[in-house]
């Protein structure tokens, strides 16, 4: 067998890479206003970027789109389909994937392992076939074996491929945690703060498999981040959150020169 | 009809092994976790569609391609194309930055480079401007190029598909051009190591690396079924000679690791039956287990240590060439069973036959813990310039403080100043676009001059004191080598680097250190010691008495003019890009000295600290500049008392 390095993924062109409209959006907890009537539109195969300062409502925006939390007015469209009234649990069969600003892995498993249960939801043996492995079981599993290892050769993470994830430094267990969003092989991928805590060179890194991520698998990216250098530099379109509320979309450069972020990030001049 | 008696060129050989052995396997890559191998046949019809493809490209008999990238299959493909259709290789190192790739690349004037990944693409489409014999960057990882859209970046499959179509229409032509190839043609230029100057280049024919592999399967029976892993760069000469030299003509087959990473793993998983590796990787390996010993609990370590007492004495009769009693036999079985067989394993040499190391001296120390273990490591002696190595041990004349006796073929001899000279079919022809150099390095009659000073000794083994121009003269008039005592310094598992100082324009000996920052670092945590930065750990007070307890047992086994009375620990590792070292990882003593004067003025000087302005470069060529106080560490009261 031989694999040619220009070869792509077997089925990474398969879940269709659709448009995500946020339609005018609203989230509060008790009294607090974590959004307010918040729009945006991601299209699909672009590196959409959402700043803000802190407690701007940026996660919350996230965990509206994933369906941990539940906008009390508004809809949140994925192609036909309104992920306000979607269960959490469909929205992997649907092609979303996200990574956490804190590290949420298994930390006693191996990469491998939780690469794997990132292809959880693709397994569709049942427990009987599973446990007799051989024939299907075991072709089936060869198969999502196949696609985590095209996710470990993107994210250059061979040399780590059997070791205990809570062994390893923090910047790899960040890359893994992306490496297991990508093995759902999602057609939108929500990152939070993919790069924090990083140094200079780690984070050019992780630019470096946003953008391959982006280019060569063709997946749509909605990404938090506080560096605006990096976000600056890779996003086609940001939007900016301020007190819940969407004040600026647009290029980077666009957004840059908007007078409303710079009061919001700089304050005012009393 | 074509001659296909002996073949007198790589591409003939590849084309002989091709009918000999067919399916069976020549190149093996771990990709996506699995190892995938190429069979002869596959190998040659690559080879056939890639020289093919750059013959449609305009490459001419006589031209060069420069290699830039990790040991993959593409790499070596390259080689042997270029070669087939009569022009020659030029091995650049993967980790080389773009200055040192654009000097390489303009002295060799190559029109056609080869490279991997966008990394490498990187570098070259910042020098482009510079380039200017080149004409085309062909690539063979597309990660991440999707959108560089230059007319000169071409694909590795499309130049193989479009010689395809070639072979279509002109089924002979490449066995012409295979045919054509004759034992001088020069198939490889390789650049010297570089320790005391920029690298030269030096013309290495087919007939100098297949006669080196003929010499050294004649002392070493290599077989077609045996493994060998390519870890070292292919522009190194000594991975050049085994892999394309050795692994050409016996036909074994090559095994290219995953990624650099993943090297031990690798090795593991395939259980070489032949290495070949600079001291660095055997001292590497020994400080690994020695640090896993250590962090062993106390059962383990002492059985361990029982073991290795026993291989060690058995190693030792070995060299006297003694036999071991009953007793020692019976031991030297359960040191075995119980830990060698294990800890061999891990290492991935568990298979091993032959061992080699050359490039630098290796300590003796290292040298028994192999032997102890059972490795049969033997030491090789030779230079670029003699395609990798001309003087080797025999597997039953091992003595670990020579090199051996000269290769079947070799001629070695010293002149009447202790030089070392050399002359061969390995020999090479002379440096690419440098007679003067090619002068000084070749004696009328064809002796290779080759600046080490050395002597044989009464079995006719040669002893390589050090590079003639680094042997030192102390202040009392003895002659001694530095090496011979930073080899002594490296043997302790903290100390990853030495540079010595001391001959004749110096009162007394001194020495530069680097700490291993792995083994310090796991040192200093193991004794409730922080630490941030390698620069912050090197200047713990407890770290200089850690390394002064070293620096006293290496004094201990020297003689008085030749101890170390002051040494420094350096706030930064040596550093290829810093060309403090060479990309063979050696030291670059004039350099260094050069560099650090400060240091050294305050070495030599009455001074407690220096104080240090240095200039750091990464690898993508950004600087940085630190400044730092380094304590100077007296040891033994200096010769005219000129510090306390």
């Amino acid at each position: 067998m031989t694999l040619s390095r220009f070869a792509r993924p077997y089925e990474v062109n398969s879940p269709p890479r659709r448009r995500l409209v946020v339609d005018h959006i609203s989230l509060s907890f008790g009294g607090v206003k974590a959004l307010t009537d918040v729009s945006l539109q991601v299209e699909p195969g672009k590196i959409f970027a959402i700043i803000g300062p802190n407690g701007a409502g940026k996660t919350s925006m996230l965990n509206c789109i994933c369906g941990l939390y539940r906008p009390q007015h508004g809809h949140i469209w994925y192609g036909d389909t309104d992920l306000v009234k979607t269960a959490p649990h469909r929205l992997a069969h649907l092609g979303i994937a996200r990574s956490f600003q804190n590290i949420e892995l298994f930390n006693h498993m191996t990469v491998l392992d939780n690469l794997m249960l990132g292809r959880h939801v693709h397994m569709k043996k049942n427990l009987l076939t599973a446990l007799l492995y051989w024939g299907s079981g075991q072709a089936e599993e060869i198969r999502h074996r196949e696609f985590v290892e095209h996710v470990i050769d993107l994210l250059q993470i061979q040399g780590i491929r059997k070791q205990q994830v809570g062994a390893l430094a923090y910047g790899l267990q960040k890359r893994v945690e992306l490496g297991r969003a990508l093995a759902v092989n999602p057609g939108l991928l929500l990152l939070d703060e993919p790069m924090a805590g990083m140094n200079v060179e780690e984070k050019e890194d992780v630019a470096r498999y946003v953008l391959d991520i982006n280019e060569e698998w063709g997946i749509t990216i909605i990404l938090i981040e506080h560096d605006m250098g990096v976000v600056m530099d890779i996003s086609d379109t940001v939007a900016v959150l301020d007190f819940g509320r969407c004040i600026a979309v647009g290029a980077p450069d666009q957004v840059r020169s908007d007078p409303a972020v710079i009061k919001a990030y700089l304050g005012e001049q009393e | 009809m074509t001659a296909r008696s002996v073949p007198a060129t790589l591409p003939q050989q590849l084309r002989a092994n091709a009918a000999q052995f067919g399916d069976a396997m020549a190149l093996r890559e771990k990709r996506f976790g699995i190892w995938l191998s190429i069979t002869w046949t596959e190998y040659l019809t690559r080879v056939r569609n890639f020289a093919l493809g750059l013959h449609r490209m305009g490459f001419q008999r006589g031209d060069r391609i420069a290699i830039l990238g990790d040991n993959r299959p593409e790499w070596v493909i390259a080689e042997v194309a270029a070669q087939a259709l009569g022009g020659a290789s030029i091995g650049i190192y993967q980790d080389s930055v773009v200055s040192e790739v654009a000097y390489i690349i303009d002295l060799c004037q190559a029109r056609f480079i080869v490279v991997e990944d966008q990394e490498q693409v990187d570098k070259l489409l910042d020098i482009w401007d510079d380039l200017e014999t080149v004409e085309s960057l062909i690539y063979f990882d597309p990660r991440g190029l999707r959108h560089y859209d230059a007319d000169f970046l071409v694909a590795f499959p499309d130049v193989e598909s479009d010689g395809a179509a070639m072979h279509a229409e002109q089924p002979a032509w490449f066995d012409e051009q295979v045919n054509l190839g004759k034992s001088d043609d020069t198939a490889i230029i390789s650049t010297t190591s570089g320790t005391t100057s920029k690298p030269k280049l030096a013309l290495i024919s087919h007939g100098n690396l297949l006669s080196m592999a003929d010499g050294l399967a004649a002392v070493d029976h290599f077989k077609p079924q045996h493994e060998f892993v390519s870890f070292l760069p292919l522009a190194w000469i000594g991975e050049q000679m085994m892999s394309m030299a050795c692994g050409m003509r016996i036909g074994f087959a090559l095994n290219f690791p995953e990624e650099p990473e993943t090297v031990q793993h690798d090795l593991r998983e395939i259980g070489p039956h032949i290495m070949f590796a600079p001291p660095r990787i055997w001292e590497n390996m020994l400080s690994t287990v020695q640090v896993k010993i250590e962090d062993a609990d106390r059962v383990k370590r002492t059985i361990f240590n029982w073991a290795l007492t026993i291989g060690r004495r058995a190693a030792d009769l070995k060299f006297a060439n003694k036999s071991l009693t009953f007793w020692q036999r019976a031991g030297l079985a359960a040191a075995r069973l119980l830990v060698f067989h294990n800890l061999l394993d891990q290492l991935g040499l568990r298979r091993i036959k032959w061992a080699y190391t050359a490039g630098a001296a290796l300590g003796p120390d290292v040298f028994r813990f192999f032997h102890g273990l059972g490795v049969n490591l033997k030491q090789g002696y030779g230079q670029t310039e003699t395609t990798g190595i001309c003087v080797i041990h025999r597997d039953d004349d091992i003595k670990f403080q020579t090199v051996g006796t000269a290769m079947p073929g070799a001629e070695v001899t010293t002149d009447n100043r202790g030089e070392i000279l050399v002359r061969g079919p390995m020999c090479f022809s002379g440096y690419f676009n440098n007679p003067e150099a090619t002068t000084s390095a070749l004696t009328e009659d064809g002796w290779v001059r080759t600046g080490d000073a050395g002597y044989f000794d009464e079995d006719g083994h040669l002893i390589v004191i050090d590079r003639a121009k680094d042997v030192m003269t102390l202040h009392d008039g003895t002659r001694f080598s530095p090496q011979f005592i930073e080899n002594k310094l490296k043997f302790s598992q903290y100390v990853r680097e030495a540079v010595v100082f001391g001959g004749d324009d110096f009162p007394y000996v001194t020495a530069i250190i680097n700490i291993d920052f792995g083994n310090v670092g796991k040192w200093a945590e193991n004794h409730k010691t922080a630490y941030t930065t390698y620069t912050d750990l090197s200047q713990k007070p407890n770290v200089y008495d850690l390394i002064r307890r070293e620096v006293e047992r290496t004094n201990a086994d020297l003689p008085g003019a030749a101890r170390i009375r002051k040494f420094l620990l350096l706030h930064k590792e040596l550093d290829a890009d810093d060309a403090e070292l060479t990309r063979t990882r050696k030291v670059r003593r004039g350099y260094i000295a050069s560099r650090y004067q400060e240091l050294i003025d305050a070495l030599y000087g009455d001074y407690d600290e220096a104080r240090i302005t240095s200039t750091i470069t990464y690898q993508d060529g950004r600087t940085q500049t630190l400044d730092v106080a380094i304590r100077i560490e007296p040891m033994e009261p200096v010769p005219g008392g000129v510090a306390s």
